[in-house]
């Protein structure tokens, strides 16, 4: 293969092919643009982190002594908005789906390169205009906007929020088509729908959910907006609306919603534990189909967030059993990652250790949801802090240690650069610890009584919140160790070379960091995913046409 | 006797019969998690010691678990969900179903404060006196936003909305004071918003009931408004009445103009005074006014409550789920 050079011999890639604040604004690399979204979601996940140190702080005691309690009902809804429509909804697919679909396909780049440009653009106007609502005063109706409340009662900025969480949903629904076109019409020669890996299955159901749920959220902002500035009686009682309705529309989408959050991250931990066990994963098809069933099943279960708002028993039953199944192929994915650590060559690198946490935590998050969903036993935990740590240990406990194990595996790849092994392992065991010491009691607050967005609670409670506070930092601790030795590593980083883990996979496949039309060839693909063969030592992986190399490397290269 | 510290408590304390049956599947459904959550950390951790990676060039082994475990692990867990499922909604059916001999309380949430009439006319705010070993069910609406009513020791819990009314129930067997939670995000006062529902002796009850003012029931009020409203001009139950008659219509089918039917329910006589329009009765003209704005809350609970009276015996008695 040619490599492409410099004047001064260096090889070219996609990071040192051009230069200047214009090569990047104007890009229409897809690996360019993962990384402007690496920027824009790590900016909003630290402005959500603050505003949940806030809430912390406050609930350290129980009385409301350090925040007003308007302030508080504006943190943690700030906390949430932020959290969810522009961290974790993004997160993977913008940034790892970005970097990794067309290297994983064996294509040159998206198949609308502009269209991912915009999305980006898109999706900084939201954020912005967001973060002016939150300059303004912020808005206090909680991320669930529920009527009244948000339509009638609030003074707060609740139309200029709202618009924020609309626009962003058009930059989703550019990525989602983006992913599906290209996934449909730029595979590789011979990449057929059961050779490509889990991580684009995943990725594809979620844009399938994307692009079904989001207009619906669209739509049902525009009422809240309309009944807010206009009067028009949709969901006021006052008005002659139904405050019910809202919840139907808003939970039609955000239930799916809570699966365009966890299904990336079960695509990253199939990569992760397919390399990092060197074997094919287990029931590969079994994984792909749970993706999708889970997307389809995922549409039909909103009213398990309504058992109590008025719905008829009846209409509960139905919503629980379908929430019931709805955990079968989770639960299918979970034993098939273990199934595949049975007999593999488990390393304990990294990325592993994020992928076994999440496997852990979502476990525990799933099982939780199963009670949940359980009609006698949410009737006394709906709206508590057990629903509160539930989808935590779902959401951070799942959707961000995937992303981060997912972050920790491909970067070398993005950056052409390795980070420091001891302190990213210390970094993977604090936030483990950080996080259960955070989100386990409060599971126990909540079946004690503790409902959510309290600012003030019963001093009987005040252990338990302690214990949470204290985690909480320590969690926060944990985040920022990454932070800082990714930036380190960009300029002091040891230099990788394409595969330094031993991999399979195209991405492996190419240079480190990839050139900028990612294959000097266009690779043909007559393998399948994971192909990691017994007999065929790792050293001779280039007879099944990937490069493997004959150690695993974390020493400098000829790269540079 | 416990070995767990009392001052460290994991669940509250059981002050109805569903509460017992509540945490009796909560404790299996914590079972569940539990078993499951350590089966697989357990293998987690098994497989990653036992098959630790002792080379760099170490490729996992060819063989793989059999695939019929794919079954296994797909029809355990659906049979155990499914039961957990069909428990979980019996135990639903009973606490969100009040007994026909409930006695009907009504409850109106508003920014920041509960308001409750008690049958007898007695009415408080945020402070609930109720007799233990006697069903009791509060019929609830708000004024404003959505709110929640929540007593964690008994178990129940249930959305208070406005413009319709929803309903709970419970059976306390121990006597004591209890807290209330609001439990929906209801505005800045959200977690100010709780009181006390307080349990006594029958007797203790009656004897706190008389020692206030000297009361009026609800259905003695509502009777009164009735006239004062003049709503019995046209509701005489004669036949040559302008409005249908409200003798014995609670809790029985009513036929409207466009020959749809409906269950006469308190949600029901709630729309027929506040939006006489929406449905109108087979064989009556769109004569009545509206009372939106006339009757508040409480007033409309008062004609309702006492509208119901005119079934007593029928033996009728639901709210409209
Ligand atoms: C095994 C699958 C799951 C089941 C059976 C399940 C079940 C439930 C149920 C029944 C509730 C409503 C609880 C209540 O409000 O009383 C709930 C809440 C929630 N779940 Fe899950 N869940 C599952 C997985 C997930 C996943 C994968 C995520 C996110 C990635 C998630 C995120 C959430 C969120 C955000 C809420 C709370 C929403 C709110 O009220 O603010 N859940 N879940
Ligand atoms: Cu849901
Ligand atoms: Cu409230």
């Amino acid at each position: 293969m040619s490599e492409s050079v410099d004047t001064f011999g260096r090889r070219l890639h996609y990071l040192n092919a051009d230069f200047g604040v214009k090569s990047w604004l104007l890009t229409r690399d897809h690996k360019r643009i993962a990384l402007l979204y690496l920027i824009s979601i790590t900016i909003f996940f630290a402005l959500g982190g603050l505003m949940a140190v806030g809430i912390r702080l406050e609930l350290a005691t129980p009385q409301g002594d350090l925040v007003q309690p308007d302030t508080y009902n504006r943190l943690f809804t700030m906390h949430g908005v932020l959290m969810i429509f522009f961290f974790l909804i993004p997160s993977i697919p913008a940034v790892l789906g970005n970097f990794l679909i067309p290297l994983m396909i064996g294509a040159k780049d998206l198949a609308f390169p502009k269209l991912n440009l915009a999305s980006w653009y898109i999706y900084n106007i939201a954020g912005f205009f967001t973060l002016w609502a939150v300059a303004q005063g912020g808005v206090d109706t909680g991320w669930t906007f529920y009527t009244p409340y948000s339509t009638t009662y609030s003074n707060s900025y609740v139309i200029a929020t709202a618009l924020g969480v609309f626009i962003s949903g058009f930059s989703s629904i550019l990525t989602a088509v983006n992913f599906i076109v290209t996934i449909h019409r730029m595979r590789a020669p011979g990449l057929t729908w059961f050779r490509l890996p889990l991580f684009i299955w995943a990725h594809y159901a979620t844009s399938l959910v994307i692009i079904l749920g989001t207009p619906v959220i669209a739509v049902t902002i525009l009422m809240v907006a309309a009944e807010r500035l206009l009067h028009i009686g949709i969901f006021d009682p006052a008005l002659g609306g139904d405050p019910v309705l809202f919840q139907h529309l808003f939970w039609f989408y955000s239930h799916p919603a809570v699966y365009i959050m966890i299904l990336p991250s079960m695509g990253v931990v199939s990569e992760l534990i397919a390399a990092f066990t060197r074997k094919r994963i287990f029931g590969y098809k079994f994984i792909a189909g749970a993706s999708v069933a889970i997307a389809v099943l995922g549409f039909l279960v909103w009213g398990h967030h309504m058992f109590l708002s008025s719905q008829s028993v009846y209409a509960g039953m139905v919503f629980s059993v379908l929430s019931m199944l709805v955990a079968v192929p989770s639960a299918i994915k979970v034993f098939n990652w273990i199934a595949t650590m049975y007999k593999g060559s488990v390393s304990w690198d990294t990325p592993m250790l994020y992928a076994m946490g999440f496997i852990g935590l979502f476990t525990i998050g799933g099982l939780t949801g199963v009670m949940l969903a359980t009609l006698g036993i949410d009737i006394h935990v709906h709206d508590t802090y057990f629903v509160v740590a539930h989808f935590h240990y779902v959401m951070v406990g799942g959707a961000i240690m995937g992303y981060l194990g997912g972050l920790h595996f491909w970067w070398p790849k993005m950056t052409g650069r390795l980070y420091p092994v001891f302190w990213s392992k210390f970094a993977a065991i604090i936030i483990f610890v950080g996080f259960n010491l955070t989100f386990f009691p409060q599971f126990l607050l909540g079946y004690l009584g503790m409902p959510r967005r309290y600012h003030v609670y019963p001093a009987d409670f005040q252990v338990l919140n302690v214990m949470s506070s204290a985690g909480a930092t320590v969690l926060g601790v944990g985040y920022l160790i990454p932070l800082v030795y990714f930036v380190w590593s960009m300029r002091y980083g040891k230099r990788a070379d394409r595969n330094p883990w031993g991999a399979i996979g195209l991405e492996w496949n190419t240079g480190s960091p990839p050139p900028q039309h990612n294959f000097h060839e266009i690779p043909t693909v007559d393998w399948d995913a994971y192909g990691y063969l017994p007999d065929t030592p790792a050293g001779t992986g280039e007879s099944w046409g990937i490069a493997v190399p004959t150690q695993r490397q974390d020493r400098t290269q000829d790269d540079g | 006797m416990s070995i767990w510290p009392e001052q460290f408590p994991l669940f509250p304390d059981r002050a109805t019969a569903i509460a017992r049956d509540i945490d009796a599947i909560y404790f299996f459904g914590l079972g569940v998690a539990t078993v499951f959550s350590l089966l697989i950390a357990g293998l987690i951790v098994f497989f990653a010691v036992r098959y630790r990676r002792t080379s760099p060039d170490e490729v996992g082994q060819r063989e793989q678990a059999p695939a019929w475990l794919e079954l296994v692990w797909s029809i355990i867990p659906l049979g155990i969900l499914l039961f957990m499922f069909a428990w979980g909604a019996q135990v639903f059916f009973d606490a969100r179903r009040a007994p026909a001999d409930a006695v009907e309380y009504y409850v109106t949430g508003k920014q920041w404060m509960w308001k409750f009439q008690h049958p007898s006319g007695n009415r408080e705010i945020n402070e609930l006196h109720v007799p233990v070993g006697v069903p009791i069910k509060l019929i609830m609406t708000s004024e404003d936003v959505i709110h929640s009513f929540w007593v964690p020791e008994f178990r129940v819990k249930m959305d208070v909305l406005p413009g319709r009314y929803t309903d709970l129930w419970f059976e306390v067997d121990k006597v004591g004071v209890y807290r209330l939670f609001c439990n929906e995000y209801c505005g800045v006062e959200h977690s100010l918003m709780g009181g006390r529902v307080i349990a006594m002796e029958p007797a203790d009850y009656e004897e706190w009931l008389g020692s206030g003012q000297p009361q009026t029931t609800l259905t003695k009020s509502g009777e009164q408004l009735f006239e004062e409203k003049t709503c019995n001009t046209c509701h005489l139950g004669r036949s040559f009445a302008l409005g249908p008659s409200l003798n014995d219509i609670f809790g029985t089918e009513v036929t409207f103009a466009d020959g749809s039917t409906a269950i006469v329910d308190e949600n029901y006589l709630r729309e027929s005074i506040l939006d006489p329009r929406a449905r109108l009765v087979q064989g009556y003209q769109a004569l009545m006014p509206t009372f939106q704005g006339q009757v508040d809350e409480e007033e409309l609970v008062l004609l309702i409550d006492y509208i119901k009276s005119l079934s007593e015996g029928t033996g009728a008695s639901s709210t409209g789920n």
